[in-house]
């Protein structure tokens, strides 16, 4: 293992152009990402956080080169992601793979587990049919399936196990980086833990590297070694694991943390809840200053007129300044 | 007298293989101004149990075999579907769980919150309107007067569930059942949610069912806690209690499955308890054993031979486990 980070994402934008008003309104452009920058080490876990609607997702995807980014860079292991074409491109999608959110939706469901498991090395894999019949059975054992359901199609499986398939579909090609774009959510809690022990499992044996996206701060705890929050499309904290949940500094993320339910009495005990009152601003119309100023409980003037950059891990003007958790 | 007694419920399901017991002999009580929750995985029975108190159990699918549902000294199992459309709303009213999905997009909310008023209470045009905008405004929306004429759509997930409220707690019922409220919306909303039932419960001094998967928000809202378990209750206590010291090793892989954010984190990181498995079928439902056997690491033969009674610990806490002094 090196100190060089495996991925490396700097000053990523993704844009979308949204139609306003009717006939010749200009184009508006809704900034899904805005310059987003983050790096991951080799064999570790990076957390994107955020609430629905922040630009979790959308990253992952330009990162996957599944949205097509406006502006910035995607490196990974020193090549450049975003500017690959053709026959390179499809070499490196090898090492770039993604477990999706939603195992009902994301198999297809008329082809067989084993077909499912082995189409990435059809389409990206240089194997032959022999080696790759014999991958195919040996990740069937890795994520904890049996050879005889190989035969069987998606509609046969539980949820628990659908996402089993995916899991094996993206470890297919031998990849370095996989992203997981929640890939819990959609499970029963219980479920939840057999899919997470696994995952770390395979992140030891195989050298993984994850990009995990969640919105379940629990669950981000467990898995991440380092966390980035995000809100309206900007990274607002990013730091270590035991600095962030322990010491959060932006107001965002203490509000984020104090909401979480907890079992523990002694955290519940500790933590005043945080309430951000009112919604998120509108994401084509942003106002001046900090995205979050209006819903943020120390805003200050300084906060709607300057826009604050990420400095030391944190982008705010006045960081800590809350005693919440 | 307890405000909601159930006794012995058994609620059946008609399914293609035959007839199977989705809720099996079930008995709780509700204390007026109680916050009872309950919990387990999906396809437990918690939500079939929600919608035999409502009288909404889907009709010519399911219905209630046998036990009683006692509401206020009334039998509610028995009561007439024009007695039932009385209560419903009035005296328990529900929070569905999608609140994209339960208001009607055709009508604008202040017209979903006024119709339940001039139903119930049969107020006017005109002043159920003008409540509707309190209610609004009660349940903490921004210039409730300008949003009253809006649209579902028009509104966000948070705000959507706040109307869902507003229309639950219109007739300030005696009970108000929350069905999984929070699963569909951020964790920020959630909090805000959350608050603004415990502040509706202190004001209104009704009862809330809260049906959930989630632990960490049983124990943020809740006094007592039903673990149930394939339609079966396993596990019933002060929420406290169950979660220091549970009773049932389904409760127990409930609380440990989750990684839960501690008041001290850390660089270690167990790994996480699994529960293998899943819960059974429908039609494993119902057999005269205990229906967790197969997913316990405590099982023993007797496990598969006998459904295991319901021992009591203490006076509120009872847990029905063949071995649940040994835990």
């Amino acid at each position: 293992m090196t100190d060089k980070p495996l991925l490396e994402v700097d000053n990523l934008v993704v844009r979308f152009a949204v139609k306003r008003g009717r006939g010749f309104g200009k184009n508006a452009f809704l900034h899904a990402v805005d310059d987003v920058s983050f790096s991951i080490k080799r064999g570790e876990t990076l957390a994107i956080v955020g609430e629905s609607g922040s630009g979790k997702t959308t990253t992952a995807l330009a990162v996957a080169r599944l949205v097509n980014s406006y502006q910035g860079s995607v490196r990974l292991d020193d090549t450049d992601f975003l500017s690959l074409s053709n026959e390179e491109l499809r070499q490196a999608r090898a090492k770039v793979q993604f477990i999706f959110q939603d195992p009902y939706s994301s198999l297809n469901p008329r082809l067989r587990a084993s077909d499912i498991v082995r189409e990435p090395l059809d389409s990206l894999g240089t194997m032959d049919e022999a080696d790759k019949t014999k991958r195919v059975d040996f990740l069937f054992e890795a994520v904890g399936l049996r050879p005889e359901q190989q035969r069987l199609f998606p509609h046969q499986f539980s949820g628990g196990q659908r996402q089993r398939i995916g899991i094996a579909r993206a470890l297919a090609t031998q990849p370095d980086l996989i992203i997981c774009d929640e890939p819990v959510s959609a499970l029963d809690v219980a479920v939840q833990a057999q899919i997470l022990n696994l995952l770390r499992k395979l992140q030891v044996e195989f050298g993984l590297t994850y990009l995990f996206i969640s919105h379940d701060l629990g669950v981000v705890q467990h898995m991440c070694d380092s966390i980035a929050v995000m809100y309206m499309g900007k990274i607002v904290e990013y730091g270590p694991r035991l600095d962030i949940f322990n010491a959060p500094q932006h107001p965002y993320t203490q509000a984020l943390l104090s909401a979480v339910p907890s079992v523990d009495k002694a955290r519940r005990a500790q933590t005043k809840r945080i309430l951000i009152p009112g919604d998120p601003p509108d994401p084509v119309n942003l106002p001046e200053g900090c995205r979050f100023a209006n819903r943020c409980p120390v805003a200050q003037d300084r906060c709607r007129r300057e826009e604050p950059d990420l400095q030391n891990g944190v982008a705010c003007h006045f960081p800590g300044d809350q005693s919440g958790a | 007298m307890a405000l909601l007694s159930v006794k012995n419920l058994r609620i059946e399901l008609k399914t293609r293989a035959g007839v199977a017991p989705v809720i099996d002999d079930l008995s709780f009580d509700l204390e007026a101004g109680e916050n009872l929750s309950f919990v387990g995985e999906s396809g437990c029975g918690k939500s079939m149990t929600a919608l035999a108190l409502m009288g909404l159990l889907p009709e010519g699918i399911g219905s209630v075999a046998s036990g009683s549902i006692t509401f206020d000294g009334e039998e509610l199992t028995t009561a007439s579907e024009a007695r039932m459309r009385q209560i419903r709303g009035n005296d328990i009213s529900m929070i569905f769980q999608e609140p994209m999905t339960s208001l009607n997009p055709l009508y604008t909310v202040g017209e979903q919150i006024a119709e339940v008023l001039r139903t119930h209470q049969g107020l006017s045009k005109k002043a159920a309107w003008d409540q509707a905008i309190e209610l609004l405004d009660a349940v903490r929306i921004p210039n409730a007067k300008a949003r009253v004429g809006d649209y579902p759509f028009q509104m966000s997930g948070g705000q959507r569930q706040r109307v869902m409220i507003a229309i639950a707690l219109a007739c300030q019922p005696k009970i108000l059942i929350a069905d999984e409220p929070t699963t569909a919306l951020d964790v920020t909303v959630q909090a805000q949610i959350f608050d603004l039932l415990q502040d509706m419960r202190r004001q209104t001094g009704s009862s809330i069912i809260l049906i959930t998967h989630d632990m960490g928000a049983v124990a943020e809202m809740a006094e007592r806690v039903i673990v149930m378990y394939a339609g079966r209750k396993a596990e019933l206590g002060p929420v406290d209690d169950i979660i220091e010291h549970p009773r049932h090793p389904y409760t127990k892989g409930l609380i440990s499955c989750v990684p839960h954010i501690l008041s001290t984190l850390t660089e270690e990181r167990m790994d996480l308890t699994e529960v293998p498995g899943i819960v059974p079928s429908l039609h494993h439902f119902g057999q005269d054993a205990c229906l967790f056997a197969s997913r316990c690491n405590h099982v023993q033969p007797k496990c598969n031979q006998a459904r295991p009674p319901e021992k009591s610990f203490g006076a509120a806490h009872e847990a029905a486990c063949w071995f649940a002094e040994d835990l």
